[in-house]
């Protein structure tokens, strides 16, 4: 009997963790017919931001879905064994993501209920439907590849699957840069750093994620990592935070001295309000300076302190999607170069946004989708990274 | 057997007329949806010379624009508003101006550019529109405008106008009036305007009057730096 108690509780807070995860999930689909009932009005959203707190989160979930695969192509297109062992998680965690992910960006739509016309209308011409396109196939290449993992008979082709994954990856994520950079008349988007900034971005927030999920089935199965492993996954995270941290300050210096956007740059890093404090102490400090000295500090660096820089770099992943959505919008545009400029629409001034609680609601419902399908797989499949510690890697 | 002939011949006349009596309504709704499809050509591109001169202390243009296309008027940021009245002020020279602000119907339109479902759309004679059935209600229009000239409608709406079709959950913006301008009519704003500073025409007939007086005065199109070829021009700006 007291044998089966620790498994009897297992069981119980799987179910707890299941029915939480769709609470959650419910009330962001309550959220989602809210606003289609009543229109976004009940939204903080309006005609001067008109992609708010649901884009974040979507966006987040988007870019990570991509990027958790990284690990995925660390093993099977470049051969390391450690990482190989982690494929299927990273690949099945790429999925649940971009589920929610898509699953937020759907539900925010105008018409949701039209989403049948985006699949059946296409504009080639647009980025947007390229990625629509891109999301699919991501969705079909990692599923076909977590099966090449997965099945033994399949094994021999798990490299191509996984070139093809990575190819795909790599453009997906650079087509959601370019969402961005392809908007030639806003100063805070229109650059050309912004899909290479994207990728790395993805890197280290996919990785992120990775380690918290990875971490949790480790507890959940009284296991302990490989420090030797896990010291190798730490110091990666720590090398794409600096990579991010990087292009991040070549994106905002590349603002100011070529591209003489001062004016938008003084606005998002200085005088802005709650965008330049999101910047500099949920981006900056708390998401990139805390969790370098978390991985790097010789006395630190332990599984729980990995396991908290992570977290740390997921919120300030948030802070940095915040500031460069809304912020981005949020500033006027320059449509009279050279004059000041008043209006009734708000023209020469600093967009208003509240986001309101249908918008959360609709974002944690999202990532409550990722939860749910990363729990349920996580227990019905192995997951779980091969215990032994390889001999080369 | 000619008789059964003569029932047949009865029959279809009876058929053709009764389906015609039930197409003709879809024919009319669908012609003041769509317009005249005739005059619809690319050797017509509508435009407008705005001239700010008498614009100051102005907004009758905004407010025809908002009755002719039932609009409300409101002013929230959630508001629709499909032309609006800018006021500059020049930071070097400190000359002040105030000019109407709305769709600059773009020879090439981000808008239709980025649509991932087509719904933004130029018609062959110039005018940018918007499908009402294709629009998903993205806004990555609205993010890709340069002139934030689009809107996005935040709340149901009620007692519409039947020749101009909006939605709850849909992009819109200024339509040139098609509804209008497919009868042979001007924009509302060009008629209510009392200075006659706003001139509707063909660009691409230089005998138009529009034609003849941006040949001969400075005009400006806004943002011309992004190669857009905007179809409204204005005079003093
Ligand atoms: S909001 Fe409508 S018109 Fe605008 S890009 Fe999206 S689908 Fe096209």
């Amino acid at each position: 009997m007291a044998n089966h108690s620790p498994q009897r509780f297992k069981t119980r807070l799987y179910y707890a963790l299941l029915a939480a995860g769709g609470l959650v999930a419910m009330m962001g689909l309550y959220a989602a017919h809210m606003m289609e009932k009543y229109g976004h009005i009940i939204t903080g959203m309006n005609n001067q931001i008109v992609w708010g707190m649901p884009h974040v989160f979507a966006i987040f979930m988007i870019v990570t879905a991509s990027g958790v695969l990284n690990i995925a192509s660390i093993g099977s297109v470049f051969g390391k064994a450690v990482y190989k062992g982690r494929a299927p998680l990273a690949g099945m965690l790429s999925i649940a993501l971009l589920a929610g992910g898509l699953a937020v960006l759907m539900l925010d739509l105008g018409r949701p209920d039209r989403i049948i016309v985006a699949a059946t209308h296409f504009n080639l011409t647009s980025v947007f439907a390229w990625n629509i396109v891109l999301y699919s196939g991501l969705f079909t290449f990692v599923a076909i590849y977590t099966w090449t993992l997965l099945e033994r008979r399949m094994n021999r082709w798990i490299k191509p699957a996984g070139l093809v994954v990575f190819a795909w990856r790599i453009i997906l994520t650079t087509g959601t840069g370019l969402i961005f950079a392809f908007l030639v008349a806003r100063q805070a988007y229109a650059s050309a750093i912004l899909p290479p900034m994207f990728l790395i971005m993805s890197f280290t927030w996919g990785l992120a994620v990775f380690h918290v999920v990875q971490s949790a089935m480790y507890t959940w199965n009284n296991r302990i990592q490989d420090p030797v492993i896990l010291k190798r996954m730490k110091n990666l995270l720590g090398i794409f935070v600096l990579g991010t941290l990087y292009m991040v300050a070549v994106y905002h210096l590349s603002n100011l001295y070529f591209a003489k956007q001062t004016a938008f740059e003084h606005f998002i890093l200085l005088s802005g309000g709650i965008y330049p404090w999101l910047f500099w102490s949920g981006y900056v400090v708390l998401g990139s300076l805390l969790p370098l000295l978390l991985i790097y500090h010789p006395s630190l660096g332990k599984p729980k302190f990995v396991v908290l820089a992570s977290l740390m770099v997921i919120v300030g992943s948030f802070s940095l999607l915040y500031v460069f959505i809304i912020g981005g919008q949020a500033f006027p545009l320059d449509i009279f170069p050279g004059y000041e400029v008043t209006s009734t629409f708000w023209d020469g001034q600093i967009g208003q946004y509240q986001p309101s609680l249908y918008e959360f609601l609709l974002g944690f419902g999202g990532l409550a989708i990722a939860f749910l399908i990363t729990t349920i797989g996580v227990h019905a499949l192995n997951f779980m990274p091969p215990e032994q510690t390889p001999q080369r890697v | 057997m000619s008789d059964t002939d003569e029932q047949r011949r009865q029959f279809l006349k009876t058929s053709v007329g009764a389906a015609a009596v039930a197409i003709a309504p879809g024919m009319l709704m669908f012609d003041m949806a769509h317009g005249d499809t005739e005059p619809v050509s690319s050797k017509v591109r509508w435009g407008m010379l705005i001239d700010t001169a008498n614009c100051a202390d102005c907004d009758k243009c905004v407010k025809a624009c908002n009755k002719e296309n039932g609009l409300s008027g409101g002013l929230s940021p959630t508001d629709s508003q499909w032309m609006r009245k800018v006021e500059l002020k020049d930071m070097r020279t400190g000359r002040q101006l105030a000019l109407p602000m709305m769709c600059q119907h773009c020879a090439e339109p981000p808008c239709v550019d980025v649509c991932p479902t087509g719904a933004s759309f130029k018609r062959a004679d110039g005018i940018v529109l918007v499908d009402k059935h294709l629009c998903i209600g993205c806004r990555y229009c609205m993010m890709a405008c340069p002139y934030k000239a689009r809107s996005f409608v935040h709340e149901p709406l009620h007692d519409q106008k039947p020749d101009v079709p909006r939605g709850k959950g849909t992009v819109e913006s200024c339509t040139m009036c098609v509804q209008r301008v497919d009868k042979g009519k001007i924009p509302a704003c060009a008629e209510a305007c009392p200075n006659k500073s706003i001139l509707f025409g063909n660009l691409n007939d230089p005998d138009s009057e529009v034609s003849r007086k941006i040949r001969t005065v400075a005009s400006t199109q806004v943002r011309a730096d992004l190669g857009l070829d905007t179809g409204i021009r204005y005079q003093g700006l």
